[in-house]
């Protein structure tokens, strides 16, 4: 039986991102539907009862919610193709750790600084701190061409999708990752040169002027 | 080579109580090292160099941090025994879902419930997010269905909260959710899992000393 695949997304979420790669990653078809977050669809309001958010991964009219548990699942049941776990229990569970470290520490930055004014004690509080923790990414990084390793993995897939908002950020916080952190763009570039990458992540100007409305909406100055 | 095994671990803790469980789920022999958390062992930093926090499982010198997973860990090497996450993969996505869920829901709403003195929106959320696991809960005797789970390891070590929620937000849990109290019960009959708590009057009195902390009254 032919599988059904279906993503309830948005264009900039970084976690439905995380999804379009994975599935990217593993050659699955499915067919992607755009979200209009300020009216969310029966439809999403069904298969997402608890969250109500996107994305959702509905596997043969059954859902998955949450992005790096919808990547787990993509990654079990596609294991022939590409595995972005490794096989390992013990590099597991370090993968593991670093996933949710990005959900848990990096992710709020992402909504802080985009909700903090550009002048203030709050933005530079919000940039000093982003930026130790994306240097503490970087040491674990360290010299490999993935965190996985020498293959693109799941702290990858977790991580990279912010990179696409990291232009919102520099502009509306007035500094450079690169200046702090290169080996963190280097990497990103390096994944960006990835086919499943590249045609997963939106164009960063974009997502900045989407980042502009929303300011504009919150009467962020 | 015998297996060496440590736990880094708090007494009160839910996170470690959950370890407590898989790895008696297992029946996993490990040295338990309680861990005091305002003056945390040179161990403990240096297992855990990035949250600072436990519980830690160390295995043969390497660490494991982060409780659920430690949890998946265990369960992924001491496969043979006692399986806590399903096999099937959709059933497995579904799991890790839920204790997700309890993570962002149960630990934060339970925390401002005991914690703050103007409580009545956080203990509204913590009855909402009870509500919501007893329906998933349904008629089944535990979250996995027939048998002792992934679902119910993570959630039951917040039953050490129930006397100090009622305490605090002034309502019963065995009113409020009569199902969730029969599992609570139906869980402390296995052995891994009351040997790993502790009882509700130290969460309480724990609580008690977080509060003067802070300032709470």
């Amino acid at each position: 039986m032919a599988d059904e695949v279906v993503l309830l997304d948005f264009w900039c979420s970084p976690f439905g991102m995380r999804v379009r790669i994975a599935l990217a990653e593993k050659g699955v078809e499915y067919q992607c539907r755009e979200e209009n977050l300020q009216d969310k669809s029966p439809f999403l309001l069904q298969m997402n009862p608890i969250h109500k958010k996107i994305p959702v991964l509905i596997h043969n009219e059954k859902p998955i919610c949450e992005s790096l548990i919808i990547v787990q699942y993509i990654d079990e049941i596609w294991k022939e193709k590409v595995p972005l776990l490794p096989s390992d229990p013990y590099q597991r569970a370090h993968a593991r750790f670093w996933a949710d470290y990005v959900d848990k520490k990096i992710y709020h930055y992402f909504r802080d600084i985009l909700r903090s004014s550009s002048e203030g004690e709050e933005l530079e509080k919000n940039k000093k701190e982003f930026i130790e923790e994306l240097k503490v990414l970087e040491v674990e990084l360290g010299d490999k061409p993935y965190f996985g390793g020498d293959d693109f993995g799941f702290v990858d897939v977790s991580f990279v999708t912010f990179y696409s908002w990291f232009y919102a950020m520099e502009t509306f916080g007035n500094f450079k990752v690169e200046a702090e952190c290169p080996k963190l763009i280097a990497w990103a570039k390096r994944c960006m040169q990835k086919e499943s990458v590249a045609k997963s992540i939106p164009d960063s100007l974009k997502i900045y002027d989407f980042a502009v409305q929303i300011r504009k909406k919150l009467g962020v100055e | 080579m015998a297996d060496e095994l440590v736990l880094l671990d708090f007494s009160v803790s839910p996170f470690g109580m959950r370890a407590r469980i898989a790895l008696a789920e297992k029946g996993i022999k490990y040295e338990q090292k309680l861990e005091n958390l305002q003056d945390k062992s040179p161990l403990l930093l240096q297992m855990n160099p990035i949250h600072k926090k436990i519980p830690v499982l160390i295995h043969n010198g390497k660490p494991i941090c982060e409780s659920l997973v430690i949890v998946q860990y265990i369960d992924e090497v001491w496969k043979e025994t006692s399986p806590l996450l399903p096999s099937d993969l959709y059933l497995r996505a579904q799991a890790r879902f839920w204790a997700d869920f309890i993570d962002k829901k149960v630990l934060e709403f339970g925390w401002k419930t005991c914690m703050t003195k103007e409580n009545e929106a956080a203990k509204k959320e913590l009855m909402e997010t009870w509500k919501l696991l007893e329906g998933e809960l349904g008629e089944k005797p535990y979250f996995a269905g027939e048998k002792f789970g992934y679902v119910d390891l993570s959630l039951i070590p917040f039953s050490t909260w129930f006397y100090s929620y009622e305490t605090f937000g002034n309502f019963s849990m065995e009113s409020e959710f009569p199902k969730i109290t029969d599992w609570v019960k139906r869980c402390l009959e296995k052995e891994s899992v009351s040997k790993s708590l502790v009882d509700q009057q130290d969460v309480y009195q724990f609580f008690g000393l977080m509060r003067k902390k802070f300032g709470v009254e």
